[in-house]
């Protein structure tokens, strides 16, 4: 069976996988993976969709036990993988035999990883989706975080002849600083010129008040001209709030739908996933962008992945 | 009559996959309507880079693929839309929708806070909340949960000034002059007068919610053994009456 049973559920492990969208306007989040890069990659090292669901780890990672034989992949931050306590590369297909123990070591850098299995994982689609919204309450397995004794069965596949690796120079190396780009708005117009310099040339602090909803940061105190508040309306993963105390909070995946703080400035969706890596005590400074310049990132690395895939399936001939 | 002058539309970008289309920043009919206009006209048009719209109290947040489009292109057709909103279709009350509700005691815990901070009794606190009909704004905060309005007056009553942790499933509150209900089980600031046995939130079907910003509830007192029988039913919100 293409099955891993939980030993050990880690700090906060849970079913991901691209997201949930078309349901914002029912007050749905996206969720889904927080860094969709390392999801994305993930998949592709096992052949699988590239938005298949994969467990998304969290500082701490979960025991898992093959109850067949399979193929992974590990991906994200820096969590020294083992099986059966040997040491195995991420970034690359892995066999895992029946009986095998996957488990990981310390976090050294990023916040989260991704374990891939051969086929994606074989949870319920709920509204388009596989992924874990917790604080509603659906998704992934029963909508919550797994704990010791979950099963987590994958689609039925045929295991791949050969080992994928992506190249080394593609690997994203995530330190305890991350330059963030943000495009200014929706409601920049609502901050002083201050209070812009403020965010653009700050330091500013992942508090502890930190998860998948959103990180409150710590730093230089960002000035509203007037009000601290709006009438609520929509936002996305990525927009930065900041209300009467002037200390940002960055939304993230499992983010409410509106919201009635101003927005200074929206992360570009490439560093969201940067974003997805940091963790309490982590450092970032903000760069602005526009949205041109931010559309040719996001070309770039669609350009990257869909190459990056294209290489992954010619090594299979 | 005066004929109606509208402050220009503003076209906001929201980040790199999103742009706001702002009517206005206030909580008004007239706002909320011709948001929704656009959002109908938004739908029908279905612009294939156009990944999904939400409508809130006072603009429309369109989302889109940034593969496929610029911002520019897409807030110039976007504008085409736009003009092509008529006055009839910004008149539309969607659909109407019967809550029923039990006011007060264990149900709304609130209640008596909001009566003594209106200088009511508890009874014309019920009465003012459920003899008008309130408009849905918009679905947000949590998922499923209706921002209506605008409740009298003389009912309108801040928030709590510490949250509570966790407000129950059906919870119907008020915050100043907004009145809503809470789907599921969430942490909450709203004056909590009443709860409803209707089920608003279900992920297993589609959609998850029937309610839609536009659409129209009214609020109708019962007994707690009314509450009983409702809640065991599991009957949907738009399964009471209309």
């Amino acid at each position: 069976m293409n099955a891993f049973q939980v030993l050990k559920a880690g700090l906060f492990t849970a079913v991901q996988d691209s997201g949930r969208f078309g349901y914002l306007n029912y007050g749905v989040p996206i969720s889904g993976a927080m860094d969709a890069f390392s999801l994305v990659v993930a998949n592709s090292l096992v052949a699988n969709d590239e938005n298949s669901a994969c467990l998304e780890t969290t500082i701490i990672g979960p025991e898992l036990q093959a109850l067949g034989r399979t193929q992974i992949a590990i991906t994200g931050g820096a969590c020294s993988p083992k099986i059966n306590g040997h040491s195995i590369p991420m970034w690359q297909t892995v066999a895992a035999e029946e009986g095998d123990v996957i488990s990981f070591g310390r976090m050294d850098s990023g916040c989260r990883a991704y374990v891939a299995m051969r086929g994606g994982i074989d949870s319920p689609v709920l509204l388009g989706s596989r992924s874990t919204y917790v604080r509603g309450g659906f998704g992934g397995i029963d909508g919550r975080q797994l704990k010791a004794g979950d099963l987590i069965k994958g689609f039925p596949s045929s295991h791949l002849r050969v080992d994928y690796q992506i190249p080394e120079e593609l690997i994203p190396l995530f330190t305890d600083r991350f330059s963030i780009h943000v495009v200014l708005g929706p409601q920049a117009d609502m901050f002083t010129k201050s209070g812009t310099e403020a965010l653009l040339s700050g330091q500013y602090r992942v508090t502890l008040d930190a998860d998948r909803m959103g990180y409150r940061l710590e730093g230089p105190t960002i000035e509203h001209k007037e009000k601290a508040e709006i009438v609520s309306d929509a936002l996305l993963p990525g927009s930065i709030q900041v209300p009467k105390n002037g200390k940002p909070i960055v939304m993230m995946k499992d983010a409410q739908t509106t919201g009635g703080y101003p927005k200074i400035a929206v992360a570009i969706t490439p560093d969201l996933d940067l974003l997805g890596q940091a963790r309490p005590d982590d450092e970032m400074q903000f760069f602005k962008t526009t949205v041109k310049q931010a559309h040719e990132r996001i070309r770039q690395r669609h350009d990257l992945l869909s190459h990056l895939s294209l290489r992954l399936m010619k090594d299979s001939g | 009559m005066k004929a109606e002058s509208h402050a220009p539309t503003r076209y906001l970008p929201s980040g790199d996959r999103a742009l706001l289309v702002e009517f206005g920043d206030t909580i008004n009919s007239v706002t909320n309507l011709r948001v929704i206009a656009l959002a109908k006209a938004m739908t029908k048009a279905a612009i294939k880079e156009v990944e999904e719209i939400v409508p809130t109290y006072r603009s429309l947040l369109v989302r889109y693929n940034p593969l496929e489009t610029t911002y520019e292109q897409l807030v110039f057709r976007i504008k085409d839309i736009e003009r092509t909103v008529g006055k009839k279709d910004v008149q539309d009350k969607g659909q109407r929708i019967v809550v029923p509700v039990v006011y007060g005691g264990e149900f709304g815990p609130d209640l008596g806070y909001v009566a003594r901070h209106s200088r009511l009794t508890e009874e014309q606190v019920a009465l003012l909340h459920c003899s008008r009909e309130y408009r849905v704004y918009m679905i947000g905060f949590v998922p499923g949960f209706p921002y209506l309005g605008e409740v009298a007056d003389e009912i309108a009553t801040p928030r709590l000034e510490t949250p509570r942790l966790k407000v129950p499933a059906g919870s119907v509150g008020i915050a100043e002059r907004q009145t809503g209900i809470y789907p599921c089980e969430a942490p909450g600031g709203w004056r909590i007068i009443g709860r409803t046995p209707l089920v608003l939130f279900n992920p297993l079907q589609q959609p998850p919610t029937p309610l839609k910003a536009g659409d129209t509830i009214e609020f109708k007192p019962i007994l707690a053994v009314e509450f009983e029988a409702l809640a065991k039913a599991g009957i949907g919100i738009t399964g009471y009456g209309r």
